[in-house]
């Protein structure tokens, strides 16, 4: 049900963009004012969640340790997944976010007769979230040579190596390839495994069909219906020189991939998608393992009431004479 | 209540959910899943809110007229004071990677047990109270009223959660279901919806010292009566000094220790090995509890329990402080004791007074780990051991949560088993070191009306257990956390049998040589030691 609302939903965006484009002519909507609007949103809604969350103090150090402390000299510990300074802290949090080390250790539970609980490998979901993420990156990052004129070597160059099998002109990008099949597999496993089914709301469907939107759009437009570039080319730049200009002519499906990435930008600082900015603000990860060497100050650090042992003597003096115990006050 | 659970009942674990929504399938609050309410006079004497008789099987919970309104206002104070609160709150993308790494979840198939759905019975509440979003699309967006119901069910499961974090350990953000169990706890606490085998040993920690609420002159006795159980055994008279002045070390241990069993035989491994290598130490009676029921319930509480350590150390003047085999205990020792009650500076940098080693580790809180102390002791040669006498014991080591995962002391218990024993096995590597499973009843819920859940979460620890057992003949599951030797006899014992729970440092006791000691014929547990079995009959 949250899938197919979320699936309904993309589709409803794909016909406003389309209507309102090409049957309405409001171009230059679709084209300058939405996308500004949307670039403003992104940026200010960003901004503001994080310096939220910076601002919000961290009043305990609480690293979850994966691997041995540092203790005895002799004692090897593991200075990544328990880190003793920042150092290791910094290679942590960079494994996690280039490569995702917490989610490669997944494992899968299984109950077998007996009952004997087998714990097995399970890698695909790593596999599908690293080659998407790295696929929406690289595609991002290419998409500069729009933007840009004249066009710097180094997004020629990442051009090449995406391209580097050569096959089909144009000439095939493995990211465009990789990120339709690792969404479709994101969307397929949340709808076939019952827990995950369960847990998944709206909220996480719709941004995988609005991706999937946006993929499709955007290789229909390289290898099938041959979009009239120069004209891409000028809006992009425009936008991003604030001198914007909306050519004629330009395909219908390019009005509905920059809606749809429009509409994916300024949903981000109100979604999950805020995952990107959070994940370096997590204190079980971005934290060393060194509370013993080093005090972590708590900016709140509230009076509590206490119980002192000069009230614990006062209630207890006469039974701990009677035990012979030593007494601050005869 | 363990004994009418039948096993093969048990493993009939469904994982397929209900085809209702989570939203709308309702907690089955009985009996065996739930712990009762804290008592009304414990809920008093820590000046708690609203003090009265209720039971979680009652319909009506008592609650202030308004709860809704106290709880919000917790929940946007919390906001502002712990960033972890607003990050988890907000990133979690439910990749379900931590959905099975739960033992409540493992072991009964109930969806809400899965990490993430328990998280997001607090963030549904948060998006509708404190995001545009939730606001804005209210259920679509996966929101929700705070209704009774909801209240209800956020005690039914945050109370189902041991703040073991596992499921942290695989979560690509580190989204830590303890820390959100625990602002699940401390708002519940604000309405007075408190469970009693927390408040109440809370509230016998503060006044006594030790979780039972035995009184100091009990306390004494306890020390007394197991110098007299050691004598017994190795022959010695030792010394075991309580609330003495000018000692170099306070030693602090979890205080069923000296109350409890198996502890207590760890507790005259320790008695032992101080005597051996004469160490100037002291007990306190004050501060007889370093097990800190205040983790379980909020960082207030774990605060003004966790005060008593330094504070007592300061007015017995010691240099610096050591801490026994326990759990919970040392995940507040690492993570929050200088943050909330230091700064120790009254006190020494530690350095074994038998090896000169400085343990630069603990430059700030002054506060050891025993079997960092003792590796140190063994590692250096100052003690004479002979393995020998654990060979009755076939040795697997569970590592306990907070030690793992909230210091990584890993390395120090298994040091010391294998030298002072000859047969260790490890249980498979999915269940040892970060990956450990709890023992189903941490963080306040190793009671007997939790016995199900109890059993259900032990489960993916007692099969790791029976794996070994079966395949190498382990008889004993060694330790280092209180809780964990008080709810693992009743665990294994029902899923596995035949295998008993022992402290690392009952095995020194039992391999430590002695000056001047009798001929040893029998271990810590006073059984006769490998071929000293005819000696009994003499």
């Amino acid at each position: 049900m949250n899938a197919l609302i979320s699936f309904v939903a993309v589709i409803v965006l794909i016909i406003i963009s389309f209507v309102g484009a090409q049957t309405l002519g409001l171009s230059y909507l679709f084209a300058v004012i939405i996308p500004y609007l949307a670039i403003s949103i992104f940026i200010f809604g960003f901004v503001y969640r994080v310096i939220k969350w910076a601002r919000a103090p961290v009043p305990f150090r609480i690293p979850t340790t994966c691997g041995q402390q540092k203790s005895l000299s002799w004692i090897k510990n593991n200075p990544i997944e328990n880190p003793h300074n920042w150092l290791g802290a910094f290679i942590r949090m960079a494994l996690e976010v280039l490569l995702f080390r917490s989610l490669f250790k997944n494992t899968k539970t299984t109950l077998k007769d007996g009952p004997r609980l087998v714990y097995g490998m399970n890698q695909l979901l790593w596999l599908g979230g690293l080659l998407f993420h790295w696929s929406f990156l690289i595609i991002f990052i290419r998409h500069f040579r729009f933007f840009m004129e004249p066009v710097p070597w180094c997004i020629k160059a990442l051009e090449n190596l995406d391209g580097f099998l050569q096959i089909g002109l144009p000439v095939v990008f493995m990211t465009d390839i990789f990120i339709v099949a690792a969404v479709t597999y994101l969307v397929l496993r949340r709808l076939t495994d019952s827990k995950l089914r369960y847990i998944s709301l709206v909220a996480d469907f719709f941004p995988l069909f609005l991706i999937l939107a946006i993929a499709v759009t955007g290789i229909l437009m390289r290898y099938f219906t041959k979009v009239d570039i120069i004209g891409v080319k000028d809006i992009a730049v425009g936008i991003f020189s604030f001198n914007p200009v909306v050519p004629d002519g330009i395909s219908s499906l390019f009005f509905i991939h920059l809606f749809l990435v429009s509409v994916l930008i300024s949903y981000f600082p109100l979604s999950k998608l805020m995952h990107m900015g959070g994940i370096f603000l997590s204190p079980t990860r971005n934290l060393a393992n060194n509370n013993r060497v080093v005090r972590h100050i708590n900016p709140w650090n509230p009076k509590v009431k206490m119980h002192t042992y000069e009230e614990y003597e006062d209630e207890f003096r006469e039974v701990m004479r009677e035990a012979g115990m030593p007494l601050d006050k005869e | 209540m363990s004994e009418t659970l039948k096993q093969e009942e048990l493993v009939q674990i469904d994982y397929k959910p209900p085809g209702t929504g989570w939203m709308d399938t309702k907690p089955d609050i009985r009996k065996g899943k739930i712990n009762w309410g804290a008592v009304q006079k414990s809920v008093e004497y820590l000046d708690l809110p609203n003090p009265r008789k209720w039971s979680p099987t009652d319909d009506d919970w008592q609650l202030p007229k308004d709860w809704k309104k106290i709880i919000l206002e917790g929940m946007r104070e919390r906001i502002e004071k712990f960033r972890t609160f607003q990050v988890f709150m907000d990133i979690c993308v439910r990749c379900g990677a931590c959905a099975d790494k739960c033992h409540f979840f493992i072991g009964s198939g109930d969806p809400k047990n899965m990490p993430v759905l328990r998280a997001e019975l607090l963030r549904a509440v948060y998006r509708k109270e404190f995001t545009l979003a939730g606001k804005l699309m209210g259920k679509m967006a996966g929101a929700r009223d705070l209704t009774e119901d909801v209240l209800k069910e956020w005690f039914f499961y945050f109370f189902q959660c041991t703040e073991c974090r596992r499921c942290s350990v695989f979560c690509p953000y580190g989204i830590d279901t303890a820390e959100i169990t625990m602002m699940g706890r401390e708002l519940l606490s604000l309405v007075g919806l408190e469970i009693d085998w927390i408040t109440t040993p809370a509230a016998n920690c503060f006044r006594t010292g030790n979780h039972l609420g035995i009184q100091p002159h009990g306390f004494q006795d306890s020390v007394d009566f197991a110098v007299d159980d050691l004598e017994d055994i190795i022959g010695i008279k030792v010394e075991a000094p309580v609330n003495k002045k000018g000692a170099e070390i306070l030693f602090v241990v979890p205080s069923a220790d000296y109350f409890g069993d198996p502890h207590y035989f760890g507790f005259l491994g320790y008695l032992a090995l101080f005597h051996e290598i004469g160490l100037d130490y002291t007990f306190s009676s004050y501060a007889s509890e370093g097990g800190n029921f205040g983790l379980f319930h909020s960082n207030q509480m774990m605060k003004r329990l966790n005060s008593k350590i330094y504070m007592e150390a300061k007015r017995l003047g010691v240099k610096w402080v050591l801490g026994g085999e326990c759990g919970h205990m040392w995940r507040v020792i690492n993570q929050y004791m200088d943050t909330m009650n230091g700064p120790a500076d009254f006190l020494e940098v530690p350095k074994s007074p038998i090896t000169g080693t400085v343990f630069e580790n603990a430059r700030s809180t002054k506060m050891v780990h025993i079997t960092e102390f003792t590796a140190d002791l063994i590692k250096n040669g100052k003690l004479k051991l002979d393995k020998s006498r654990n060979d009755q014991w076939r040795i697997t080591f569970h590592d306990s949560c907070n030690p793992a995962r909230a210091m990584g002391i890993l390395e120090e218990p298994r040091y010391i088993i294998n030298s002072v024993a000859n047969n260790f096995f490890e249980m498979p590597e999915n269940c040892i070191k970060e990956q450990t499973f709890c023992c189903g009843g941490g963080a306040g819920l190793g009671t007997e009306e939790n016995m199900e859940m109890r059993l259900r979460g032990g489960l993916p620890r007692a099969n790791a257990v029976k794996y070994v057992h079966d395949k190498h003949g382990v008889n004993v599951l060694t330790c280092m956390c209180a809780i964990d030797k008080a709810v693992l006899p009743t665990l294994i014992d029902y899923w596995v049998s035949g295998v008993q729970i022992g402290s690392v440092h009952e095995l020194v006791g039992n391999a430590l040589v002695i000056k001047g000691e009798k001929e040893r014929t029998l271990d810590m547990r006073s059984d006769p030691l490998p071929g000293k079995e005819e000696t009994e009959d003499v």
